[in-house]
């Protein structure tokens, strides 16, 4: 049994061989800057996923441990299309988030609307055993094996900042990607009517229901939106991690340390969160090599002894 | 006890002390896997079950025992069990309080979050450094023996019969445990927190003794595991480890000592017949996770007392 997630890619590890450096005794400017835009890129990449985990808990109460199967299925449905179907790069894109948008909503009415006001512990234990079934559906489909995913043509090659530095194009594009994302969802959350329900209904879900607002179809848009997120966030970094059974499970627990800092329910918080644990996990990785992926958990137990509901959660 | 408990624990017991006299090695290494599981799963079952703090990271002290255990026998070459068993309960019981202390300022999904997370530390600190042995572990290829050499405690039988008896021992303590007045105030503080602090009882303290003394069995198991397999590896850190024994928890029954018991040997049964049948056993033990899960509340033991229940015509809270 202590065999059952030891064929795993080990994602931290895996993430930044493309760019990775040793320990220098004095940082260069260079290194300096290729770690922040390394930390802000990794950091929008949580925030995707850590979004919509933090919407999820905040609006329906549900702790989705199985979130990381829409960042693993995202990457696969692109890869299944694009390398085996040979469809065009933006159809491949948009089919995919639309797919997993609909394998969500499918989830979320059949297995955990049915979850909401029950114990955490089986929310925990459902979701468990939902990544079980997604992990190895993967490998029903498209086998154990790791499968590498092409950088598209258009955003391959390095740009050249002046003298200082050279950085990939597509990482580049990963983090404009993600910031882009954010603002949007910064947008939704606080200036629309939806953003408006979801905000009330993860400060009180009662009264929002009290109120008179039909908080299934709520529920149904936030989880949607959410899975659409992760899968969106699992096919950007595809060319990155490479795609393989049971991807999301790493990442999905960094995205939860992301959500924990932040506060439960709280997007301002899941975008402080991703940035800090991205920045740190890109300096770490440079300056205390031996101890980086012990760093972020550090910093969540850190900021759990100072602020026991996150930084932007509410006080319980 | 009711009548039925009490038969079936005794057959039960009669089955358990038959197994090596079946003569196959197999069976007699399997039933101590089970008995090795029941054990971490009721320590488990003492946080979650009597106390209500559901902990996610409880494979943490499982692999830091086990971990102990391997260093202690590979790099100083102590392989007498009457050594390593107390150091590496106490290598837990010390992590526990740790993570104790910092998790149980948090409640409800910030402490499941914080448990589980602090575990996924400790898997890489072991993964990611060479004197933990990485990612392959360490394998101790010396044979354990208890006291003077001449009990070898690698030999299955006298294997067994240890971990038989601690077993027994561990079922007896935690009987009397939840009987006691500590006990109670743990049930207490899991059905109505607020209550119990009104009355007086300085819940904090209650729960990082719970949650200590959680740790140190789930160390005891982990010892035990490493004398089974010899391996220590990261695997066993993993918080997959933590969410499949805690499924041994509900699958068996919450709250209840036998209940987590008859779900480890379910567990451990359902993945090995599964994986027998199929190469894709996870598929099926997902399914059967989350329709448990989802339709089987109380678990074994539940269900066990509901059937009970409406045969006899009256109804117990189950608990």
């Amino acid at each position: 049994m202590e065999n059952v997630g030891s064929e795993r890619v080990d994602l931290l590890s895996a993430r930044s061989h493309a760019i990775s450096y040793r320990a220098v005794a004095v940082m260069e400017i260079s290194t300096f800057l290729i770690q922040v835009l390394n930390g802000i890129q990794f950091g929008m990449l949580l925030f995707l996923i850590a979004s919509g985990l933090t919407l999820t808990f905040g609006v329906m109460g549900i702790i989705n441990l199985a979130h990381g199967a829409f960042f693993m299925i995202g990457a696969y449905l692109v890869f299944q299309f694009t390398r085996h179907w040979g469809w065009p790069l933006p159809l491949a894109f948009s089919s995919a988030v639309a797919a997993v948008v609909v394998i969500g909503s499918v989830v979320e009415r059949s297995v955990l609307a049915p979850l909401v006001g029950r114990d955490h512990l089986d929310q925990v234990l459902v979701t468990y055993g939902l990544i079980l079934i997604f992990d190895e559906l993967a490998v029903v489909f498209w086998g154990k094996d790791v499968q590498p995913a092409a950088i598209p043509s258009l955003l391959r090659g390095s740009l050249q900042f002046g003298d200082i530095f050279v950085y990939p194009v597509y990482r580049l594009a990963l983090t404009v990607a993600g910031l882009l994302c954010a603002l949007g969802l910064y947008l939704l959350v606080a200036k629309t009517r939806l953003g408006m329900i979801v905000r009330a209904g993860s400060y009180d879900r009662g009264m929002v229901s009290a109120l008179g607002i039909n908080v299934d179809p709520v529920f149904a848009l936030v989880f949607g939106l959410g899975a659409a997120l992760a899968a969106l966030a699992g096919i950007l970094a595809a060319p990155i991690l490479s795609v393989s059974p049971g991807m999301g499970d790493k990442i999905i627990i960094i995205a939860f340390v992301v959500v924990v800092i932040g506060g439960i329910g709280s997007i301002k918080g899941a975008f402080v969160g991703a940035l800090l644990v991205g920045l740190l996990d890109s300096f770490g990785k440079v300056l205390f090599p031996s101890v980086s992926s012990l760093l972020i958990y550090a910093l969540m137990a850190f900021i759990l002894v100072w602020r026991p509901s996150g930084l932007f959660g509410k006080a319980t | 006890m009711s009548r039925f408990l009490v038969i079936g624990i005794v057959v039960a017991a009669c089955l358990v002390l038959l197994v090596p006299l079946a003569g196959s090695q197999y069976l007699t290494t399997h039933v101590t896997r089970i008995l090795v599981y029941a054990i971490f799963a009721v320590s488990l079952d003492l946080l979650v079950g009597f106390c209500g703090l559901v902990s996610l990271g409880h494979a943490a002290f499982f692999g830091i025992a086990a971990y102990a255990t391997a260093l202690l026998a590979d790099k100083v070459g102590v392989t007498n069990v009457l050594i390593s068993l107390p150091f590496s309960i106490l290598c837990a019981t010390g992590t526990a309080l740790v993570i104790g202390l910092l998790t149980l300022r948090t409640a409800g999904i910030y402490f499941i979050m914080a448990t589980l997370a602090l575990a996924e530390m400790l898997y890489f600190l072991v993964h990611d450094n060479d004197f933990f042995g990485g990612s392959d572990g360490i394998l101790v290829l010396s044979r354990f023996y208890l006291g003077s050499t001449s009990i070898d405690v690698s030999d299955p039988v006298i294997r067994y019969c240890v971990v038989v008896t601690v077993t027994v021992a561990v079922l007896v303590g935690l009987a009397f445990l939840v009987r006691s007045p500590f006990g109670r105030t743990l049930q207490g503080i899991k059905s109505n927190e607020r209550r119990m602090r009104a009355l007086g009882y300085n819940i904090a303290r209650y729960k990082l003794a719970c949650f200590v003394i959680g740790g140190a069995l789930a160390g005891l198991a982990g010892h035990l595991y490493l004398l089974l397999t010899s391996l220590a590896d990261p695997s066993i850190l993993d918080w997959i480890h933590s969410a499949q024994v805690l499924m041994m928890v509900i699958l068996g029954g919450l709250g209840t000592l036998v209940g987590p018991m008859v779900g480890a040997f379910v567990f451990v049964e359902l993945i090995d017949q599964m994986s027998v049948l199929t190469e894709h056993w996870k598929l099926a033990v997902g399914i059967v996770v989350v329709v448990a899960t989802l339709f089987g509340r109380g678990g074994i033991a539940g269900v066990a007392g509901r059937t009970r229940a409406w045969g006899v015509g009256a109804k117990r809270p189950i608990t």
